[in-house]
């Protein structure tokens, strides 16, 4: 098969088409009214698909701080800290990263995907050995694969099956990287970090917990699912991503081993792509600050989640495991949830429709993640559309 | 002793009948994705099962390698062997 012809036969697999229906590939946002409402394709939404946990896209201090650094420092820094050295504020958020999670060390890495990249292919090589958890993220999944490790993975949220999976490795074991995630992108639930971490002191492994959408979400101050379940100490490295509760574009990766410092030089993904740009270090700077400053914010969040989760459970949709500012709704089918994903777009409301293989166990989910600053009737508005979908009778059981 | 690659495949197709139609024909020269139709995420479950079934890591990246059913008894043979 020729690689158009490949491509064109994705592309009939998948009905993508360049009609005029709006599909998730075709919707185009024109105009934002806020953090959470916006003009998609001319209609006025509901932004459900976003991972603006704490609504700080539009924060006055954030915006203002970007604004005077595209003044002071211009927009871009057109190549790579490596090649062309760094900004003072690249310097700056890297210290503001550290101290906020009360390590020693942090780099900033361009996007969340390249973090994930550029920590796990520098971190391990060929001859080593990464245990995953099965619903790591793609970014998780591609790091693997450039490192040329050997890659295994534990079934979800399985301690005993990753000891069981540790103890077949014997000598292997002292070359060995676990990673899991604090709170998980498609289904929303939290990692078991404790029995995880317990597993690895017992196995004397390095461990990596990618925290992107646990950040500013889980925590007392909003360090993740870490901070929460009391194990900060145990992880090696913690990956992260500027562009959810951040509201910006980048990505970090934090430890108390010195060694995170060598990673600059041996990280393809951080040294072959330019820097973070001057505004997205200066939003992302006062974001930080925010994060730990309002735990408010985290509060109405969970408010919020908790709103939408109970009134979907009440209308006897199938949802992931728990309440969580990521919700997932069983489709079934792909053409549910093609359909599903039209009629809430039709009554102003856009989720993420996200279908194999990016989903684990082969699910078709409508995705619905919640911010701090969705208003109550806007989750009220949400449950209504959900009430009126057409597949809704058939749909009752919960997702495993 | 070690079980030879033929005595694999007639473990392994129990267990890969799980993850098939139910009217799959499966044999060792069936081809996993082609012939009988499994998804990456399908494939990933086999491997799960077929680790505890035969006590061994089969790591993802072996995987590229391996096409059929007789490939992948292949590929266990192999990390069975001391």
């Amino acid at each position: 098969m020729s690689l158009l012809s490949r491509l064109q036969s994705f592309s009939d697999k998948h009905a993508i088409s360049e009609n005029t229906s709006v599909t998730p590939l075709s919707a185009v946002t024109n105009e934002l009214y806020s953090p959470t409402e916006g003009d998609i394709n001319g209609k006025r939404s509901i932004l459900l698909g976003t991972n603006n946990y704490l609504g700080l896209t539009f924060d006055d201090a954030c915006a203002e701080a970007g604004k005077k650094a595209i003044d002071k420092y211009g927009t871009g820094t057109t190549g790579s800290r490596l090649a062309n050295g760094s900004y003072s504020q690249h310097k700056s958020l890297e210290d503001d990263l550290a101290e906020f999670y009360g390590v020693n060390h942090a780099i900033v890495f361009s996007t969340g995907y390249t973090a994930n990249l550029g920590m796990i292919s520098a971190l391990v090589g060929r001859g080593d050995t990464i245990m995953l958890d099965e619903h790591c993220h793609a970014s998780i999944y591609d790091g693997c694969n450039l490192s040329g490790a050997d890659i295994i993975h534990f079934r979800h949220n399985n301690a005993a099956d990753l000891e069981k999976r540790l103890k077949r490795l014997g000598d292997k074991i002292s070359n060995t990287l676990i990673i899991t995630e604090g709170i998980y992108s498609m289904l929303g639930d939290r990692g078991n970090l404790k029995d995880i971490c317990e597993v690895k002191q017992r196995y004397d492994a390095l461990l990596m917990v990618d925290e992107a959408h646990s950040l500013g979400v889980l925590g007392d101050t909003g360090r993740g699912l870490g901070q929460e379940s009391g194990v900060e100490d145990q992880i090696d490295f913690i990956t992260g991503t500027f562009s959810k509760s951040l509201a910006g574009i980048g990505g970090f990766c934090v430890s108390q081993h010195s060694q995170l410092e060598v990673i600059r030089y041996t990280s393809r993904p951080y040294i072959f792509t330019a820097s973070p740009s001057p505004a997205t270090i200066a939003t992302t700077k006062e974001a930080l600050k925010i994060i730990a400053q309002r735990p408010e914010l985290r509060e109405q969040l969970w408010r919020n989640a908790t709103q939408l989760y109970t009134g979907l459970e009440g209308l006897g949709y199938e949802l992931s495991p728990e309440i969580s500012p990521v919700i997932a709704v069983n489709a079934s089918t792909q053409e549910n949830a093609m359909s599903m994903w039209t009629q809430l777009f039709d009554q102003g409301i856009y989720v993420n429709m996200v279908l194999p293989p990016a989903t684990p166990g082969s699910r078709c989910l409508l995705r619905c993640s919640l911010s701090a600053a969705h208003t109550s009737e806007q989750i009220d508005h949400v449950i209504e559309g959900f009430s009126n979908l057409k597949e809704r009778s058939m749909l009752q059981k919960k997702i495993a | 002793m070690n079980k030879s690659v033929e005595d694999i495949v007639g473990e392994v197709i129990p267990i890969l009948r799980k993850f098939t139609k139910p009217d799959a024909e499966v044999t060792g020269d069936s081809h996993l994705m082609r012939d009988l139709d499994l998804d990456s995420v399908k494939v990933m479950e086999l491997m799960m099962e077929l680790e505890d079934h035969f006590d061994i890591s089969i790591p993802l990246n072996a995987l590229p390698d391996v096409n059929s059913v007789a490939e992948l008894a292949s590929e266990i043979a192999k990390l069975k062997s001391p």
